[in-house]
């Protein structure tokens, strides 16, 4: 078996313990590691060729990777200039120093971008809470709607002293996390009910839910957006007009709920007939019977999809650049706008990337805790 | 016994696609009644008492329950499933509920009986079936004999005056199968209407009051059980009672 060399200390650490065999030869003892690795290393011809491959690659990135992103790194120009950069050979960490706030809030009036930041903040803390079992009780739901005003308040402004702010200067980081946010919250619901209603026996519905899932399914996203803001204007009467960002939002919410809705059907698919005819012979109506006895079943064994969905939905938002709006990658992109960093937009899509990365990296562990938190009563 | 029948299948029609499955069937059912279903495999008695509470539809002929007639009328549907319990050969208890929320579950959400009223009953038909002690326990943690006396105690919880076994034994180990049977005898000494389709001829000739015997969509013979046992009117009862305690 080949590991990557950084695994091997990883992989030797846990042979100590699972391996148990491993540690019976006392001749071996002090030279575990050596017995390890020629047992999984070099163990035939072929593994020693590709170990030996491996370790060349390796070689090859990760010394010239550590000297520009660490050991050659500049983190700081004292003068604003990117002239210390240009003059190293790492990476222009200062770069972040210089242009976080306009990658973090793009056009948001700077004065005001401690507004955008504590919405945000305030919105990462709920989510964080949220995660957690023991806060989930009728008390998150109020919290969320409270959560919702203030972050309106602090994002929109208007009033008790907060100056307006429309949405088309809002950017970066908080409008990213707020179309996938509500663009997941949304298109949840939304799914649910078209997956029901693809199963449904009544032929209108069931046409009417397909036909949807299949047109908004077979499209792709960007045109999707171009409807919303491009064609869609063109049909509302005259002096009527719908706020781009909502227009946005909409037009996301319907694209990932198409998608979303046959994760759900997968699992509704999954649920034996048997759990509903017992649902049906106590006498419980068609709704009682999905919220109570199907979907709590279904849903969770779709958590691994769903999450997919959403994780695609996050980094999906990325594409409403495409229509005029700023988010967190647009931002990005304005900022190495600047002539004096351009040079550095490696570096600055590399900040971008983490950024996302580390939503969707804990979205995707969340969701492995999830399921098996959600596991009791299949357990055996 | 009073003489109205709470269960009444008149010229009762089905068919699956262009396969007839219930051909003229007739059967009533007087309150306190016992009535034991009896038939080869395909014989169409799990269909017929799955009609009873409209588990399937029936095309032909009608269906009267408790003063109601079975149609697409779905407040008619859902009054007769109210006070129609039924018990399932796989069980169908809800997995991801314990068994204390599986029996709450229907009066809370059907019934709308106050939450502690509901444990209150639940926990006393649990002791009726003799398993108390694993309300907080899931479904998946119990023995198939244990699963099976929950789903009935679960049907019991709506307080339904007519209970329908589908085969209720026929999924379990053999050495389940009395416990099972014991709760359906006390049961029927309680003067419950049950509708059960099984083949176990002991429990049979113990509490039915009418025997039915179904072959190939038609009721073959209706008859008390000394009758039907000692001297079946159809040589085709006669060959399927041969079968099955002949050995």
């Amino acid at each position: 078996m080949i590991k990557p060399e950084d695994d091997i200390h990883n992989a030797i650490a846990a042979a100590d313990v699972e391996e148990p065999s491993m540690a019976v030869a006392p001749a071996n003892s002090v030279w575990k590691p050596l017995s390890w690795a020629k047992s999984n290393l070099f163990d035939s011809v072929p593994n020693t060729i590709l170990t030996l491959l491996a370790l060349l690659l390796l070689w090859e990135t990760v010394p010239p990777l550590l000297s520009w992103g660490l050991f050659n790194a500049t983190w700081s120009v004292a003068d604003g200039t990117a002239a210390a950069c240009r003059d190293s050979t790492g990476a222009c960490w200062a770069l972040m120093g210089e242009k976080n706030r306009l990658m973090l809030f793009g056009v948001y009036p700077y004065d005001q971008h401690w507004r955008p930041l504590l919405a945000t903040a305030i919105v990462i803390a709920m989510l964080a809470t949220s995660a957690l079992r023991r806060f989930w009780r009728p008390a998150l739901g109020y919290a969320w709607l409270g959560t919702v005003v203030v972050v309106a308040w602090l994002m929109w402004g208007g009033f008790f002293g907060l100056t307006y702010v429309e949405t088309a200067q809002w950017g970066g980081l908080p409008l990213t996390l707020g179309l996938a946010l509500l663009g997941i919250v949304l298109a949840f619901p939304l799914s649910i009910v078209l997956a029901l209603g693809r199963r449904s026996n009544l032929p209108a519905i069931k046409a009417i839910c397909t036909g949807y899932i299949e047109l908004v399914r077979g499209v792709p996203l960007v045109s999707v957006l171009f409807m919303a803001s491009v064609m869609f204007p063109l049909f509302l009467p005259e002096g009527v007009t719908i706020d781009k960002l909502l227009r946005a939002l909409a037009g996301m919410t319907l694209f990932t709920a198409a998608y979303l809705a046959e994760a759900v059907r997968g699992g509704l698919q999954a649920i034996p007939r048997g759990q509903e005819e017992a649902a049906d012979a106590l006498g419980l109506s068609y709704w009682r019977k999905m919220r109570l006895i199907v979907l709590p079943q279904a849903l969770r064994l779709v958590i691994p999809p769903i999450v997919n969905q959403f994780i695609s939905c996050f980094k999906d938002t990325s594409l409403v650049t495409i229509v005029g709006l700023y988010d967190l990658l647009a931002a990005t992109k304005a900022a190495l706008a600047d002539p004096e960093w351009r040079p550095f937009f490696v570096e600055g899509y590399v900040a971008a990337a983490l950024v996302y990365w580390c939503f969707c990296f804990f979205m995707s562990r969340y969701s492995q805790w999830l399921e098996r938190e959600l596991a009791t009563g299949t357990r055996r | 016994m009073s003489e109205a029948p709470v269960v009444e299948l008149i010229d009762v029609q089905k068919w699956y696609g262009a396969f007839h499955v219930l051909k003229d069937v007739n059967l009533s059912v007087k309150k306190g009644e016992k009535v034991v279903v009896c038939g080869p495999s395909g014989s169409g008695k799990s269909t017929m008492i799955r009609c009873v509470n409209r588990l399937e539809e029936h095309q032909g002929g009608r269906i009267i329950v408790g003063g109601i007639e079975l149609a697409d009328d779905l407040k008619a549907i859902e009054a007769i499933r109210k006070d129609v319990g039924m018990v399932f050969q796989s069980f169908n208890l809800f997995p991801h509920l314990t068994v204390l929320e599986n029996l709450t579950l229907a009066p809370l959400w059907v019934k709308h009986i106050p939450k502690a009223e509901a444990e209150d009953l639940a926990m006393q038909l649990l002791k009726r079936v003799r398993i108390p002690d694993q309300a907080k326990k899931y479904p998946g943690q119990l023995s198939g004999g244990q699963q099976q006396r929950v789903a009935i105690a679960r049907a019991l919880a709506m307080k339904p005056s007519i209970m329908l076994f589908d085969e209720p034994t026929s999924a379990l180990d053999p050495e389940m199968v009395k416990e099972v049977l014991d709760v359906m005898i006390e049961l029927a000494g309680e003067g419950m209407t049950m509708i059960c389709v099984t083949h176990e001829m002991g429990f049979a000739r113990a509490v039915a009051d009418t025997m039915v015997f179904m072959a190939e969509g038609r009721v073959i013979e209706t008859a008390p059980p000394q009758q039907f046992f000692s001297d079946p009117k159809s040589e085709r009862t006669r060959q399927f009672l041969g079968q099955i305690i002949g050995h």
